[in-house]
């Protein structure tokens, strides 16, 4: 974005931008120093002092419990678990995901953002209610199987999924498919169809072409989609324990065991610090590829790339599509719908006005109407932070994107002053991407227990704090807005900001009328999952002892740890509440446009 | 160095705008003179009480109260643990005999002698220096679905036999003792029914259970609320399941049918129940411990304690407690449950997990 160009403008320019804003060269610098401080703040002291606590139990280090880890096959066994899993669940999630993407990105059809709404609803419920979802629909009793043992005349059921791995794959990707399909389709929709139409004119298929085209095209995002989703599956906890049962454990797992029913935080320490450096290598190696390889690319408005699909063909890949979408994310939900709706074999919105009564006087009743504001408002503000930090941060690491374009820039402004700084500043930009991402390979366990050792004490006792909440769940959503976001800012051409440039636009100018349209539509799908990954509870701060703000999650927990089908109608029905409002919420925030320009 | 400044200033804009947030969560600042004191009692999330009944303490101590909950016994005990220098609450309740001995090798209580304890049977008081005082107990014990028993013509369990019993195959569902506390609780009854060195020792138990087909969850809420046949609205197809011996007054309780009797059994006889002691204790270097010991004396009496089965569903510690009407008529109290030393427990834990899971589930 700084160009020399730009900077010798600067001086001479005056408008109101630029005075106090822009022009200020302290902006930039802070907006880094913040987002760099959030970090150390809130990522790096916690897990400092926890590791502390274990690696240097009486000022000495020890390094026992790490090779510990290695004393027996056990762990190694597990993390090999762990990475297989992982990769095949992203597998499967990104090859059944990309066909939509494609039809989310070429045609328009009635009902779209409902059902791109109501894909992403797995992703904020707890893993006991997807479970209890499943059961309902898969398990041995379940709907499938019923239907399946009436159609095909059999006398047992035909699936038995229940604590195998097929239902752990099944489940990452009920969870992780919206990943794929908002960020890859998102991109997809905005990508122009001319160089795909120019090699079918030359007479490749409609596959080839999208093989050796679009794909390529592609791939920036959906590295971004698989790796997002991978990382979730790697750190994969709640599928595992609930779903896959006993047999089935992951590091993520293991350090939950290992800190909460053995209590061993030094074992658990080092499984953490495992898990970490595993992730850290992952995102180091992706991020070197991702960079090399994106393309500034020319990007359509939307208006321009999609259109009604024609022909049988085409609907049926629509319908096709939709349908599978609608089986495998959407059914599971209703069955749960359909549950908290009938009370003793009939319809009855019983288990709804439970929810609304306290019989017992209870001093920690949760009125649904507290539960589903605490939910939005802590939410909300994730959405505020993260957006704010997760721009600073994709703009940080864009400049590493422009190959060779980029590298004349910074030429062009390394005037020799100070220049071990600007390349002690360039390496810590390097590993910014990567650290940025670690949050997301940390166990929430370590990094919990990390808060009530390190911030412990005025002005940082946030140990109670429902801030705390707020930053926890702004560290898990980071990554997000900026894996939403860099491809799409990587992909403006520089001509473009060149041209703003010369033509005597203001960096901020330049931003926010070149840049900003571009990245608006990633910035939505970004803040939806800031959203998402609030409104789901993830995070460290679930761990932590804190006063009552119940969240709709704590409400539900709170239902199905009690006997009595009251409860677990209330459980329920809370559920369906949790979907109605993050539906509600996902729709709002897609609405949201910047300044009515035309849809990028 | 100009860069470090930076940083300091942000790590400052950063702090103070944390500050005003932060600030409603600490304790007023002293105005008037009688302004009312925080007690802050740290628990797990099962905790629940009456409105009225925490009223009635703030009013009697011109106090409030704020309870901190976070996850699990084990996840609390933890953090207690890990803050004990700088603690996050002046009491902590909800340490059961189960995690006693770590609790007190870690040394975060502070002994009290409450007055209440003379309304306490003295077996269910592990600790003679009074660093932790017994609230409620639980037994947990085998449930079994009775209209499921009844359909089928076969006798309902009557104690842990039974299950490997070929009648019995596929029927049972208990949860990993790894990551659950009544699962936990029920590897511990069988410990104690079937003992380690006998000739048919709790092992071989838990091999002819294996053979037998028994289904293991992670916790309880699957258990129950998936597999158990009462409870699961018609997926589950397990009749048999580990919960507590208070599972049926509460099935009564908070059902939308009146009952007669039960829905479901509860399996009590001949050591085949584990009962869990919950315990309340004054943590060190507690901010305000003059009120912590009130709200002990609190928890002890009658009042709080005759609030405790309707809404933590476990029994009161304190004998003069009346029983609710739900519980005096549908609950069952094993009369021989299995203790096991404290210590015993902490010191075995994790070898006994580890044999189990090799016997029950690789």
């Amino acid at each position: 974005m700084r160009s020399s160009i730009q900077e010798d403008q600067e001086g001479g320019r005056n408008d109101g931008w630029t005075v106090g804003f822009a022009s200020s060269s302290l902006f930039r610098p802070l907006m880094y120093a913040l987002l760099i401080s959030f970090l150390v703040l809130f990522y790096f002291y916690p897990l400092a002092a926890i590791l502390r606590l274990s690696f240097f139990p009486e000022g000495q280090l020890s390094l026992e419990p790490l090779t510990a880890l290695f004393r027996t096959s056990r762990y190694l066994r597990i993390l090999w678990f762990t990475v297989w899993q992982a990769a095949l669940s992203t597998l499967l999630t990104v090859a059944l995901a990309l066909p939509a993407c494609y039809v989310f990105a070429r045609y328009d059809f009635p009902g779209k953002s409902v059902i791109r709404a109501l894909t992403t609803v797995p992703f904020v419920l707890p893993t006991m209610v997807v479970s209890l979802a499943f059961t309902a629909f898969l398990g041995p009793r379940g709907l499938l199987n019923a239907a399946l043992m009436q159609i095909l005349r059999l006398e047992q059921p035909p699936l038995e999924l229940q604590h195998t791995v097929f239902i752990i794959l099944l489940a990452h990707v009920f969870y992780n498919y919206t990943l794929v399909l908002r960020i890859v389709g998102e991109y997809w929709a905005n990508l122009s169809s001319q160089l795909e139409e120019a090699a079918r004119m030359l007479g490749a298929g409609r596959w080839r072409a999208i093989r050796e085209i679009t794909l390529p095209l592609l791939l920036p995002s959906i590295g971004a989609a698989a790796l997002l989703v991978f990382v979730f599956d790697f750190t994969s906890f709640g599928v595992i324990l609930v779903l896959g049962g006993p047999r089935f454990a992951t590091l993520e797992v293991a350090i939950y065991r290992q800190t909460v029913h053995y209590l061993n935080l030094p074992l658990a320490a080092a499984l953490s610090v495992v898990q970490i450096l595993f992730t850290f290598v992952l995102m180091a190696v992706y991020t070197r590829l991702q960079a090399a390889r994106s393309l500034p690319v020319e990007l359509r408005s939307r208006q321009a790339t999609q259109r009604r699909p024609q022909g049988w063909r085409e609907k049926l890949l629509v319908v096709g599509n939709v349908m599978l979408m609608l089986l495998m994310l959407v059914l599971p939900l209703l069955a749960l719908v359909q549950r908290s709706l009938t009370l003793g074999g009939s319809l009855s919105f019983g288990y709804y006005r439970a929810l609304f009564s306290n019989p017992r006087g209870s001093a920690f009743y949760v009125p649904p109407v507290t539960a589903v504001r605490n939910s939005v408002t802590f939410a909300l503000a994730t959405v505020a932070i993260s957006v704010a930090l997760g721009l600073v941060a994709a703009s940080l690491l864009e400049r590493r994107g422009h190959g060779s374009s980029s590298r004349r820039w910074d030429g062009g402004t390394d005037r020799g002053d100070g220049s071990w700084l600007r390349a002690a500043w360039g390496r810590l930009r390097g590993g910014l991407d990567p650290i940025l991402m670690l949050p997301l390979g940390t166990s929430a366990v370590t990094l919990g227990l990390g808060y009530i050792v390190a911030l412990d004490e005025p002005p940082l006792d946030l140990r109670t704090s429902p801030l705390l909440v707020i930053l926890a769940h702004t560290l898990v959503a980071l990554p997000f807005v900026v894996r939403s976001v860099l491809p799409a800012l990587r992909s403006i051409q520089p001509q473009l900001r060149e041209a703003a440039a010369v033509m005597g636009a203001s960096r901020w100018l330049v931003w926010r009328e070149v840049d900003l349209p571009i990245v608006a539509r990633a910035v939505i799908v970004g803040a939806v999952f800031a959203f998402t990954v609030s409104m789901g509870e993830f995070g460290a701060t679930s761990l932590i002892a804190r006063p009552e703000r119940p969240t709709m999650p704590v409400a539900i927990f709170r239902f199905l740890g009690r006997p009595g089908t009251i409860n677990y109608g209330q459980a329920l029905a809370m559920s369906t509440l949790l979907m109605l409002v993050c539906t509600a919420g996902f729709l709002a925030i897609e609405r949201f446009r910047v300044g009515g320009r035309e849809e990028f | 160095m100009k860069r470090f400044r930076i940083l300091g200033a942000a790590v400052l804009l950063i702090v103070t705008g944390c500050a005003p947030a932060a600030a409603p969560a600490e304790p007023p600042t002293p105005t008037s003179p009688p302004e009312p004191q925080t007690v802050r009692v740290m628990t797990h999330d099962s905790f629940d009480i009456s409105e009225e009944v925490l009223t009635a303490f703030e009013e009697e101590h011109n106090a409030s109260v704020e309870v901190l909950k976070a996850g699990d016994a084990g996840v609390v005990l933890n953090q207690a643990i890990l803050s004990k220098d700088n603690p996050l609450a002046d009491v902590l309740y909800g340490v059961d005999n189960t995690l006693l001995s770590r609790a007190l090798n870690a040394e975060i209580f502070e002994p009290y002698e409450s007055p209440m304890l003379e309304e306490i049977p003295d077996r269910l008081e592990l600790d003679d220096e009074h660093r932790v005082l017994p609230v409620d107990y639980g037994d947990v014990c085998l449930n079994y679905d009775k209209a499921w028993f009844e359909e089928e013509g076969l006798a309902p369990p009557s104690n842990l036999e039974t299950l490997t019993e070929t009648e019995y195959e596929a029927l049972t569902v208990v949860e990993n003792p790894a990551t659950s506390s009544p699962g936990l609780a029920f590897m511990l009854a069988t410990i104690g029914h079937f003992g380690e060195e006998n000739e048919y020792s709790w092992l071989d138990y838990w091999a002819d259970l294996r053979e037998n087909g028994v289904l293991v969850t992670e916790g309880w809420s699957e258990a129950y609320y998936e597999q158990f046949t009462y409870a699961s609205g018609g997926s589950g197809d397990r009749p048999i399941v580990v919960s507590y011996a208070s599972s049926p007054p509460v099935e009564v309780q908070f059902s939308e049918e009146p009952f007669d009797e039960a829905p479901t059994g509860v399996v009590v006889g001949n050591q085949s129940c584990f009962r869990q002691i919950e315990f309340v204790g004054v943590l060190r270097n507690a901010e305000h411990p003059e009120l912590a010991r009130a709200w002990i004396d609190f928890m002890l009496g009658e009042t709080f304690q005759e609030d405790i089965p309707l809404h933590m569903f476990v029994f009161p510690a304190n004998e003069n407690a009346d029983l609710p009407d739900v519980f005096a008529e549908f609950a069952v109290v094993p009369t021989d449950p299995v203790t096991l030393d404290y210590t015993a427990i902490e010191a075995n834990r994790e070898a006994w997990i580890e044999a189990w899971t090799e016997t029950a589930l690789r």
